[in-house]
């Protein structure tokens, strides 16, 4: 664990502890894992009203210069140049192996795009882009705070403290004003509901958060439940279910993978891919319903019915909506149909265990 | 009751140990969502592992606070772990032990010295 002395703060510490919160080192900050409701009511909360999480642990990054697109797309296999103006993509910064290095959004802002990338990875990820790409601006946001407010009534709160935003769909940006403060915000997020990621400049954080933490349906809510969200809705977590150790393709993310990109190619690991789209992998990701009450976990093993191993969790908890145990993982492919029974092995002991449909629940995006 | 440095409570009665975590441990831990005990007839030594406690977040080793046999674990957990937040030093008790040596319980501490010990963890 690292020594609080060094870790940082993000614009919204003060607030944090003036709440209540437990605070824990992640990513090398000093962050809230949950507040006073508990992890089980901030994640019921979500899902049923809305929740606001400090996020500005991330990195924000433009990538500046009429190349932007084009150059963005030696790193990734996603189709930039084809995206339209105000549109935000999925993708992820692949090595040579095919290995995923992080995931990320990136939106095309015009003359720009504006690029939000994992905060374990920042570092490693900026640098990267100042190294690989030619002709274009990398600048890193060092002053922004990164906001997300999330759950069936974000709508309701943004069309009163930001009328005319309601009409954004599912990864859009827009120049805003929320409460009178200027935002650059994105409906998107990272938890399976209806929301948007909201960039504010860092001296303006703490009053925007105050200001849509004043309305009812809006609970401050921490890393805990964050978690838990994002595992019920199927989305992965960088460094437990992708990492430089597993491609798109065993990850079940070759819809990252854009047509246009997949015959041009143009990016890291474009011909392991394309092998991988076509003659397969021998392990894939999926979802893993455990059959029992006992929460299975990353890194507990996953055997077949007749107790070989076959793969392991990389997430799993306990799911607040789902009310009961939820995981993913890696399993070899011949097991990775819907359905297949397996067996977890936690702590020594073989539990029962289905490979299940992602996500857990039901998105709730704003499609429009 | 009687209590441990990792947080579990312990009440003899006719030279068998009713055991749970404390108030302050469940606190700590937050909601509850599983519960693994031993089987029944299991021997367990003073500090050694004997079931485990699950949150929405992580698992967490529950230790014996002292030395003996299983003769009963709290099946009501089963169905309803969240006892263990409700009531921790009642109703979401997790196992009796028979002791084997009494004179184990006297190393424990009483409620005064828990409460001056939690009290210094902060």
């Amino acid at each position: 664990m690292a020594d609080p002395g060094t870790l940082k703060v993000t614009p919204l510490n003060a607030l944090h502890r003036s709440l209540g919160a437990k605070m824990v080192p992640f990513a090398g900050y000093d962050m809230p894992v949950q507040y006073p409701m508990g992890i089980m009511n901030e994640h019921l909360h979500t899902r049923a009203q809305a929740g606001l999480f400090d996020v500005s642990h991330m990195g924000q990054v433009r990538i500046t210069g009429k190349d932007a697109a084009k150059q963005f797309e030696t790193l990734v296999p996603g189709d930039y140049q084809g995206l339209a103006l105000g549109r935000t993509k999925y993708s992820l910064l692949l090595d040579d192996n095919a290995g995923i290095l992080d995931d990320l959004m990136a939106t095309n802002r015009g003359d720009h795009l504006f690029v939000v990338v994992n905060a374990s990875n920042k570092d490693a990820d900026v640098a990267r882009m100042r190294e690989r790409l030619k002709g274009v601006g990398i600048e890193y946001l060092e002053d922004r705070a990164l906001l997300a407010l999330q759950g069936p009534a974000a709508k309701k709160v943004m069309a009163k403290l930001s009328p005319g935003s309601g009409d954004m769909v599912f990864l859009s940006i827009r120049e805003l004003k929320i409460a009178g403060i200027d935002v650059l915000a994105t409906r998107s997020g990272y938890t399976g509901e209806d929301g948007w990621e909201i960039s504010v400049a860092a001296k303006d954080a703490e009053a925007l958060a105050k200001a849509l933490l004043a309305e009812p349906e809006v609970k401050p809510i921490g890393l805990g439940a964050r978690d838990s969200l994002r595992l019920e809705a199927g989305l992965c977590l960088h460094g437990n279910d992708i990492g430089p150790d597993t491609t798109p393709i065993e990850a079940d993310l070759a819809w990252a993978v854009s047509k246009r990109r997949r015959e041009e190619g143009g990016f890291p690991g474009h011909a392991i891919v394309m092998k991988q789209l076509k003659d397969g992998v021998a392990r894939k990701r999926v979802g893993i319903k455990p059959e029992d009450k006992a929460p299975a976990r990353g890194h507990t093993p996953v055997a077949d019915m007749s107790g070989a191993v076959i793969g392991e969790i990389t997430s799993g908890g306990f799911g607040p909506s789902v009310g009961g145990p939820v995981a993913m993982g890696y399993v070899a492919t011949r097991h990775a149909q819907v359905g297949t029974p397996i067996q977890t092995i936690v702590r020594g002991t073989p539990r029962p265990a289905k490979v299940a449909k992602l996500p857990f629940v039901q998105p709730n995006y704003h499609r429009g | 009751m009687r209590f441990s440095k990792d947080h579990e409570w312990v009440k003899v009665e006719g030279g068998v140990a009713t055991v749970g975590i404390t108030s302050y441990a469940q606190e700590q831990l937050g909601d509850v969502v599983f519960v693994e005990l031993p089987a029944v007839g299991k021997k367990v030594k003073a500090g050694e592992e004997a079931a485990v406690v699950e949150s929405v977040k992580a698992a967490s080793e529950v230790y014996a606070p002292i030395s003996g046999e299983v003769t009963e674990v709290n099946a009501a957990l089963g169905d309803t772990p969240a006892l263990v937040n409700e009531d921790a030093e009642g109703k979401g008790w997790f196992m009796k032990i028979k002791l084997a040596d009494p004179k184990e319980v006297d190393a424990l501490m009483d409620a005064a010295a828990y409460k001056t010990y939690i009290e210094g963890l902060h």
